[in-house]
């Protein structure tokens, strides 16, 4: 049981990341992460919503018809997501401007909606609690990742503290303006799935078509290809 | 005029996919060949030329402060209900939107399959109705705005599929291979449309 929660918890954070290998919730992911700040609140934001909402999709989940089961989870999200999205507007106002529809996209975050219909539908409330936290969790890491690396070269600041100092103000670091636009966000993602990939081979895909060394191709003849 | 350059705006400028990530999962997901990422594009152009006009109606006329005053109810302001009825509107017009197209054009009901009802789910739709709530669209506006931005994320699936069927064939290190050498790609390929910004008609 223990050892249930615990891995509905770490799961998700490398041998499982949610962006990474479950192709789950990228939209957000790109879009929010050229300031880091904006990006941890997102996170907390989806971590919460992801949380509570399997909590209580896995609450009712022996009362629901399977028939309706999607619209019942749709509404469930939406509440949490309006609820969310109210609480940063009442007390980071700012902040709310950024993301601006961000927030409202939670609802289709697929992450929200993949793990209520993968996961909470067939484990217990804890447990699915768990697994949103840890699945929050794993979409947070790429998210800061991603939102340290945009933000350090793209204005030389991380958190809105200056790291290099900029040419502007006389410094040495000329910002890397293309950083803050939407094109390095999807090459930052597709360097950090390499590497995650190289820390864990298991989870490199199979190419369609198998590359043939023309040296070693075997002789004429002989049956060739796999 | 205006309308010819919110259009140009939309489809290159604004592209929903590649300038702000909008229906990213379907978007890597379901690219892989050109056939059925046709299908996909035109099943989102549809959907999206047909529910962002339909939620501006919603939202100008029950929502918005100040909007219900036709009920005698001019102070009431529901704009926190938004989030809600878009999602609710958007599920049952592909619901309605399936039935039909199965009931008079069994053709295009078959070409679409399963991706009629993934499309209530794709952050693109819901995207485009949030962005013409906050950027205060009137209705021809944002019928213009939902059809060319639907034509936008059409243009740029198909373009990635056509990459990604050549792509196949190439030599791709194994870390990369799949997700992440077609992360690379779009980034290329945002970074390609990123030529556009500034043209205004």
């Amino acid at each position: 049981m223990a050892s249930d929660a615990r891995k509905a918890l770490f799961e998700p954070l490398f041998s499982n990341n949610p962006i990474a290998l479950q192709i789950l919730g990228v939209c957000s992911a790109l879009a929010v992460t050229s300031q880091l700040s904006v990006a941890l609140i997102m996170c907390l934001a989806l971590t919460s919503v992801t949380a509570f909402s399997n909590l209580s999709i896995s609450l009712i989940r022996n009362h629901v018809p399977s028939s309706i089961r999607i619209i019942v989870q749709m509404t469930i999200i939406a509440s949490l997501v309006i609820v969310v999205d109210q609480i940063l507007k009442a007390y980071a106002f700012d902040v709310s401007k950024k993301l601006a529809v961000f927030v409202g996209l939670i609802i289709t975050n697929c992450i929200v909606m993949g793990r209520a219909e993968a996961y909470a539908m067939k484990n217990g409330p804890w447990n699915s609690f768990l697994d949103g936290i840890g699945n929050g969790l794993g979409y947070s890491i790429i998210l800061i990742i991603v939102g340290a690396v945009r933000e350090l070269f793209g204005s030389g600041s991380l958190l809105g503290y200056q790291i290099l100092s900029p040419v502007s103000e006389g410094g040495w670091y000329t910002p890397n303006g293309l950083m803050l636009l939407a094109p390095s966000a999807f090459i930052i993602i597709g360097l950090t799935i390499w590497a995650i990939r190289s820390f864990y081979p298991e989870q490199v895909e199979k190419p369609d078509y198998e590359m043939q060394n023309a040296h070693n191709a075997p002789a004429h003849g002989a049956p060739g290809g796999h | 005029m205006d309308l010819v350059s919110l259009a140009v705006k939309s489809i290159f400028i604004e592209n929903l996919a590649l300038s702000f990530f909008l229906g990213m999962c379907t978007f890597l997901a379901v690219s892989k060949k050109i056939q059925t990422a046709i299908g996909l594009g035109f099943a989102v152009f549809v959907v999206l030329a047909i529910t962002v006009p339909v939620n501006n109606l919603i939202y100008q006329n029950f929502l918005q402060e100040g909007a219900l005053a036709w009920a005698g109810m001019p102070e009431v302001d529901l704009s926190f209900l938004g989030l809600i009825s878009y999602i609710g509107v958007i599920a049952a017009l592909v619901q309605i939107l399936e039935m039909f197209l199965d009931r008079f054009v069994p053709a295009l009901y078959n070409a679409l399959g399963i991706f009629l009802p993934l499309i209530t789910v794709n952050c693109a739709i819901l995207g485009a109705s949030l962005f013409m709530v906050e950027r205060d669209y009137n209705f021809t506006e944002s019928l213009v705005y939902g059809a060319s931005s639907g034509v936008g994320w059409a243009l740029a699936i198909v373009a990635l599929a056509g990459i990604r069927e050549k792509l196949k064939y190439s030599d791709v290190p194994d870390g990369l291979q799949g997700l992440g050498i077609t992360f690379i790609t779009v980034g290329l390929m945002a970074l390609g449309f990123l030529a556009f910004s500034g043209i205004q008609l």
